[in-house]
């Protein structure tokens, strides 16, 4: 009894959590263009977005963002994580204040904060905006994940290195880079699906020159649904689904 | 300066330089121009002033952010509500099974929010699926308006925000000793004694950092009711988007955006307190 009340509750979250998001899939498949019958399987409305340059700009727009600034955010964490993992420094506890403030703070105060930040500085709204602002929002995971790697491995493996005559950066390329590896990949590409998938931050530091996805979604969701829109979420949808899939199994790995 | 000196420069400057110039920076404009005047060509100008602040408390704002605080608070007295069984059937679940579902739990929480809210569009519209199915197994004759109410903005926070409250749950009752529970029902304690004396206190930190996750979030998340709602249910994250996109008023929308800040360090601080406290009794 007790079993079936645990199965029951389980099985009917995960259909809420997927229901809705499964509708949206097969109806992006859908060849009605109005009623949500079902008319058949096709192709059309992924076809129709190849054809949409508007759609096909910001997508292209938000891979650019979110692949340069998860790199960025992927480097400049991991020597982060580095540095507070292996350092003493002035400061240090400030730092991980403001880590740990920046998962914790919500989002739309950094959007805000940012935009002004930005206008007072007079800095054009744009590309660059952009991507200083993915990289401060995707910095504090990658930090958080790859210090958690580094603090699970024996430090007396890069004594033995260092006994044995290797410089800083060998040290570091060599021996600690291959360890915490995983853990970079994953941060990388949780940062690359937390820049593609925001919408708050983004929608205060972009200008009407350059549009990303997201916020494209945004406007045509409030002007009605279409058909299109579907597909095109369907397809950010399984984008994330294969990098949040990836991430987990080098996540696990080093528990191994 | 030596090459082991140069790196740690390089590793903590880099870093320390970013989080000042673009999170502590930023951060403290917010707080800053909260307290400055409001000016139509360059925002914000002297004198420093408290009108903001009283502002936010006239009956017209205080409104919004009450309105906004209901909102959060029952948002996650729902997902605690439908969260916290999940999470414990989910960490009882047999061994081989626990990492699927919990993969599961991890997909929403990092697929776009704004997605899933559009997934909820589409169900919920006047033609939508669930209209269709209620029409047509004639349980309704007409199509229920579901969309643009309270109700469906609900729906939307706690489908974007239950993740959130899941996981940290779950991290702390799939760690809870068995054996505890053991004890104290050799003690002679029933179920209902079990959890309330065992296992909610042990998972207490678990429902603060959860709670943290939802209702902080619940309160910024404004395009839900944009999507879902009606003109009329506006969370504080619309009010601080109207001020600086709409009216212009920066020093307002700062204010406002001091309150989440405020609020964010108030439950932070419980959430140490009652951790703290736990580990404590933990140790002795």
């Amino acid at each position: 009894m007790k079993r079936w009340i645990g199965i029951s509750w389980v099985s009917t979250v995960f259909a809420f959590l997927y229901g809705p998001l499964l509708v949206l899939m097969v109806f992006s498949f859908n060849q009605a263009r109005h009623t949500t019958a079902w008319q058949g399987f096709s192709l059309t409305w992924y076809a129709s977005l190849l054809e949409n340059q508007y759609l096909l700009d910001a997508f292209v727009n938000s891979l650019t963002v979110a692949f340069v600034s998860s790199l960025a955010a992927t480097a400049m964490g991991t020597l982060g994580a580095f540095a507070i993992a292996w350092y003493r420094f002035a400061g240090k506890k400030l730092f991980f204040g403001l880590v740990y403030s920046v998962m914790m703070s919500p989002d739309i105060v950094m959007g805000i904060s940012l935009l002004m930040l930005f206008v007072t500085a007079g800095i054009h709204p744009g590309f660059f905006t952009l991507l200083v602002a993915h990289i401060t929002f995707c910095l504090p995971f990658v930090i958080v994940l790859v210090h958690a790697r580094i603090a699970g491995f024996d430090p007396a493996v890069v004594d033995a290195a260092r006994d044995l005559g290797a410089r800083e950066h060998e040290v570091f390329f060599k021996i600690i880079f291959p360890m915490i590896l995983p853990a970079v990949l994953a941060g990388w590409l949780l940062s690359f699906t937390l820049s593609l998938d925001d919408v708050i931050i983004s929608f205060f530091v972009t200008g009407p020159g350059f549009e990303i996805l997201p916020l494209k979604i945004y406007s045509m969701v409030k002007l009605g649904v279409t058909p299109e829109v579907n597909a095109l979420c369907t397809i950010l949808f399984v984008l994330t689904l294969a990098a949040v899939l990836v991430a987990h199994f080098l996540i696990k790995e080093k528990k191994k | 300066m030596n090459e082991k000196q140069g790196f740690k420069f390089i590793a903590v400057f880099l870093n320390m330089t970013w989080f000042a110039l673009f999170v502590l920076a930023p951060g403290l404009m917010v707080v800053g121009i909260s307290f400055l005047t409001r000016d139509i060509s360059t925002f914000f100008t002297w004198p420093l002033t408290l009108d903001h602040y009283r502002e936010l408390v006239d009956p017209v704002y205080a409104k919004v952010l009450k309105n906004s605080l209901v909102y959060s608070f029952n948002t996650t007295l729902l997902c605690l509500g439908i969260g916290y069984p999940f999470a414990w059937f989910l960490s009882r679940a047999p061994g081989h099974r626990r990492p699927l579902l919990l993969m599961m739990v991890i997909i929403p929480f990092w697929t776009s929010s704004l997605i899933r809210t559009y997934a909820l569009v589409i169900l919920m519209k006047a033609n939508g699926l669930i209209n269709t199915v209620l029409l047509a197994a004639g349980i309704v004759s007409e199509p229920v308006s579901m969309l643009y109410t309270d109700f469906a903005v609900y729906v939307g926070l706690v489908y974007s925000l239950l993740p959130f409250m899941i996981l940290p749950l779950y991290a702390v009752l799939e760690k809870l000793d068995i054996r505890l529970m053991e004890a104290a029902r050799d003690l002679g304690a029933n179920s209902l004694q079990v959890f309330v004396h065992v296992v909610l206190p042990l998972s207490l930190p678990g429902v603060m950092a959860g709670c943290i996750m939802v209702f902080l979030p619940a309160m910024g998340l404004f395009y839900i009711p944009d999507l879902l709602g009606g003109a009329k249910t506006m969370l504080v994250g619309n009010f601080i988007k109207n001020q600086f996109l709409t009216t212009g008023n920066w020093p307002f929308g700062s204010a406002a955006s001091v309150f989440l800040l405020l609020l964010m360090v108030l439950m932070l601080a419980i959430y140490f307190f009652i951790s703290s406290r736990f580990n404590r009794s933990q140790l002795s």
